[in-house]
């Protein structure tokens, strides 16, 4: 599979005439893997901040699937995840959780593992519907992903199919109460393991053409 | 319908017709007699929405039925055109100058299927499957649960539950 | 003083019609508005080439939710399939389930009970009030008034609450099987029915004032997006893309099927083809499906049979034949195109989404010379939900 033509390496000329070499995957991007962040040096510091983190959980606006349709009610008075501290973000940078809505195919697979990465530490993955857990009803479907934590490091499983609003609301209970009592581990997981994850990631995507850390 | 097919037996070789109800009609025809016939129809009786391009793959006959569904709107009425093409090098000449909107269904039939349109405006590009290596997936060919299990890993412990398997474990234990 | 622009940097045509965009020459941007972008109805991308503010052209990826149903329908038994159906179209299901279980009644030569059909048309109305609340949330939104959004939204799962005391669901309900319906209306119904059909009313009259009468609303959408009538046959444009030309497509009138011979209604036409026409088509729209539910549940029939007989699904061979069944969504034309070959298992099930012709061939057409900041408003206007352009 060749690769699109604006990210080869290429001589370009700028608009004050000087040419020079452009060569995107890795000009633009973080060239070291990611790092484990450390606990902080105290236990009540720790807990501090695991409080202040699982009180504001941001959500990355992604619908990668079928579990986006249950998270619109979410953001409406009837069943306001506003009231727990949660609120959807567009952009990862602002993002600390990823909520996988469904299956993924391996399209959507290749934005997603991009979004992760391009979040910040520390940053949780709650896999929605029973897809992430195994394949779901499309178990023998040659273009989804059986099994999330194979590919990107998941806290959470809500299970359903569709799960209903306060489903989710209760998985966010639950998400809390990891986060609190420090096991929402699944960044450092990721910096940890990270060649595993990448070479099981590039297993099921035929044309890497990212770099390997996007950050 | 059956006027039509009358109309349209004098100036095109056509199969027989096949009304499955009394507004929905198909029928066979040569490759060769597709766009004159989709022409034909088009501006003379009237069937001016092309609602569907698609093909099935008749494995067992070496052979893809390509299916144009045309409909008349103010007689309320579809005729369905069959057009029968070899599996090997599936190629066939494309309709997207006569209808703009069938550019998409050629481009999706080509990734599916493997049927080539020639000059079909982005043919060529990749529509749904992206960095595919195997053969076009809608084939009957291609076992997708195979290569769902070999290609993507699985979370152990799925057990199957079809109840003639477990009637056959219950009454003939040990036989595998 | 009149403003005339300076077109002398726009690209020239080339002989085929297109724009001849050189991308070397620095002046064009190419912009992704990807799948992880809240101005997408859902989860495709538009790869756009921008000369400062103005598009000038734009390619729709999709693929990003294809699960290979088509394939997958091909190792299931009919009765398998009816299951999985549903989750070809996410935000309106029931079109999925009516028009296959409509194709493998037609072709097994089974006859429906007629309690069934008046059920299953109920079900058709609810779910495309369903599809007008969200896209009435998502038009609003667009343009940046988020307040639309969470009044319909709310709406929405009022209906949502009927669905479920109805199918025991809110999304997928799995409910219209090969054969007739699940179940009969509980106790009640009608009430509870009527109760959130006047909620719905006194929302979209809110949403009338607030959106429809909005100086800023109108200012951006009249004018903008207009779909040429010479293109609805050329392109395959159905439902309220359509209609908003002036062209009255209407499958429930053009071909009734269920029991839309027996209610009274007339298709819903605007004339000015632009972004604002095409939501007042879909605001009266939806009132009509209100008045089609109240027409309904009066007209019903309190007893009779729900399901027709049906051979034992486990072994159910269909003979061989072909159909198309087709039905009017809230989008437009949804169709599935089924054909049978004697064995237990459809030979090729294709569906043929609304979305498929407007988001590709027709959303490029139109997307050329239009501001960025109305991508958005565009694609949400033309009401596309990707899962059925890719299934």
């Amino acid at each position: 599979m060749s690769m699109k033509p604006e990210l080869l390496k290429r001589m370009v000329k700028g608009p004050d005439g000087v040419e020079f070499e452009v060569e995107p995957l890795r000009d633009y991007y973080c060239e070291a893997p990611p790092t484990v962040m450390p606990a902080a040096y105290s236990k009540i510091v720790e807990g501090l901040f695991n409080w202040a983190r699982s009180e504001s959980i941001w959500i990355l606006g992604f619908g990668t699937g079928c579990g986006a349709i249950e998270m619109r009610p979410l953001m409406t008075p009837r069943f306001d995840a506003y009231r727990y501290g949660v609120q959807w973000r567009p952009t990862p940078r602002q993002a600390n959780l990823f909520i996988i809505s469904g299956y993924l195919s391996t399209k959507t697979l290749k934005r997603a593992i991009r979004s992760y990465e391009q979040m910040q530490n520390p940053k949780y993955v709650i896999g929605l519907g029973s897809c992430t857990v195994n394949g779901g009803m499309y178990w023998d479907s040659y273009n989804t992903i059986k099994r999330l934590d194979d590919y990107l490091p998941v806290d959470l499983y809500i299970t359903g199919c569709m799960p209903r609003p306060e489903a989710l609301l209760a998985g966010f209970e639950d998400l809390k109460k990891i986060i609190r009592a420090g096991k929402g581990e699944g960044a450092n997981q990721y910096a940890e393991r990270f060649d595993w994850y990448k070479a099981n990631q590039k297993q099921v995507i035929h044309d890497w053409d990212m770099p390997d850390y996007n950050w | 319908m059956r006027e039509i097919y009358d109309r349209l037996k004098h100036l095109f070789p056509l199969g027989e017709l096949t009304e499955q109800r009394p507004d929905l009609a198909f029928v066979t025809l040569p490759a060769e007699f597709l766009r004159s016939a989709l022409l034909h129809l088009r501006d003379q009786e009237g069937f001016t929405h092309l609602v569907l391009l698609t093909a099935v793959d008749w494995l067992e006959d070496g052979q893809f039925q390509l299916t144009y569904l045309l409909s008349n709107r103010t007689q309320a009425r579809d005729i369905g055109l069959r057009v029968m093409i070899p599996r090997d090098a599936a190629t066939m000449e494309g309709i997207h100058d006569v209808w703009p909107t069938a550019a998409t269904y050629q481009r999706e039939l080509r990734e599916m299927f493997g049927i080539d349109f020639p000059g079909s405006p982005g043919v060529n590009d990749d529509f749904i499957l992206e960095g595919w290596h195997d053969i076009p997936p809608y084939r009957r060919d291609f076992d997708t649960k195979k290569y769902a299990e070999e290609n993507f890993s699985q979370r152990p412990g799925r057990a199957t539950t079809d109840p003639a398997q477990h009637m056959k474990e219950q009454l003939y234990p040990g036989e595998a | 003083m009149v403003y005339t622009p300076d077109r002398s940097q726009y690209p020239a045509k080339k002989p085929d019609g297109t724009l001849d965009i050189d991308l070397a020459s620095g002046k064009y941007l190419k912009l992704w508005q990807g799948p992880n972008h809240p101005g997408i109805t859902g989860n495709m991308s538009v790869e756009l080439t921008v000369c400062g503010d103005e598009v000038v052209a734009g390619k729709t990826h999709v693929g990003y939710l294809h699960r290979g149903f088509e394939k997958l329908m091909e190792r299931r038994t009919f009765i398998q399939c009816f299951p999985i159906v549903c989750r070809i179209c996410v935000p309106e299901p029931d079109f999925n389930e009516y028009c296959y279980a409509a194709a493998v009644e037609e072709l097994a030569g089974i006859q429906v009970p007629v309690r069934a059909n008046w059920i299953r048309t109920l079900i058709l109305e609810m779910g495309r009030i369903n599809s007008f609340m969200m896209y009435f949330g998502g038009q609003a939104g667009a343009l940046g008034q988020g307040v639309i959004g969470q009044w319909t939204t709310y709406v929405r799962d009022l209906m949502l609450d009927r669905f479920e005391e109805l199918t025991g669901a809110r999304i997928y309900h799995m409910f219209i099987l090969p054969g007739g319906v699940r179940d009969g209306l509980p106790e009640g119904f009608e009430q509870r029915m009527e109760e959130t059909l006047r909620e719905i009313e006194s929302t979209m009259k809110d949403v009338y004032d607030v959106m429809f009468c909005n100086a800023v609303f109108k200012k951006r959408t009249v004018g903008v997006g207009v779909i040429d009538p010479s293109w609805i046959d050329a392109y395959g444009v159905t439902g309220p893309n359509a209609r908003g030309a002036g062209v009255a497509k209407d499958v429930r009138k053009d071909q009734p099927y269920l029991v839309y011979p027996e209610l009274d209604f007339e298709p819903v036409i605007g004339h000015d083809s632009d972004i604002f026409t095409r939501a007042d088509v879909r605001r009266r729209d939806a009132l009509a499906s209100v008045d089609l539910i109240r027409q309904i549940l009066a007209k019903m029939p309190r007893t009779g049979a729900l399901m027709a007989e049906v051979p034992n699904v486990l072994h159910w061979k269909i003979p061989r034949g072909e159909t198309y069944i087709r039905g009017e969504c809230s989008r437009g034309e949804y169709g599935y195109y089924l054909v049978t070959d004697g064995s237990g298992y459809p030979r090729r099930v294709n569906v043929r989404g609304p979305s498929y012709t407007h988001a590709m061939a027709l959303l490029e057409r139109m997307i050329v010379n239009l501001n960025i900041s109305d991508v958005a408003a565009l694609m949400v206007s033309l009401h596309t939900y990707p899962p059925e352009i890719e299934r």
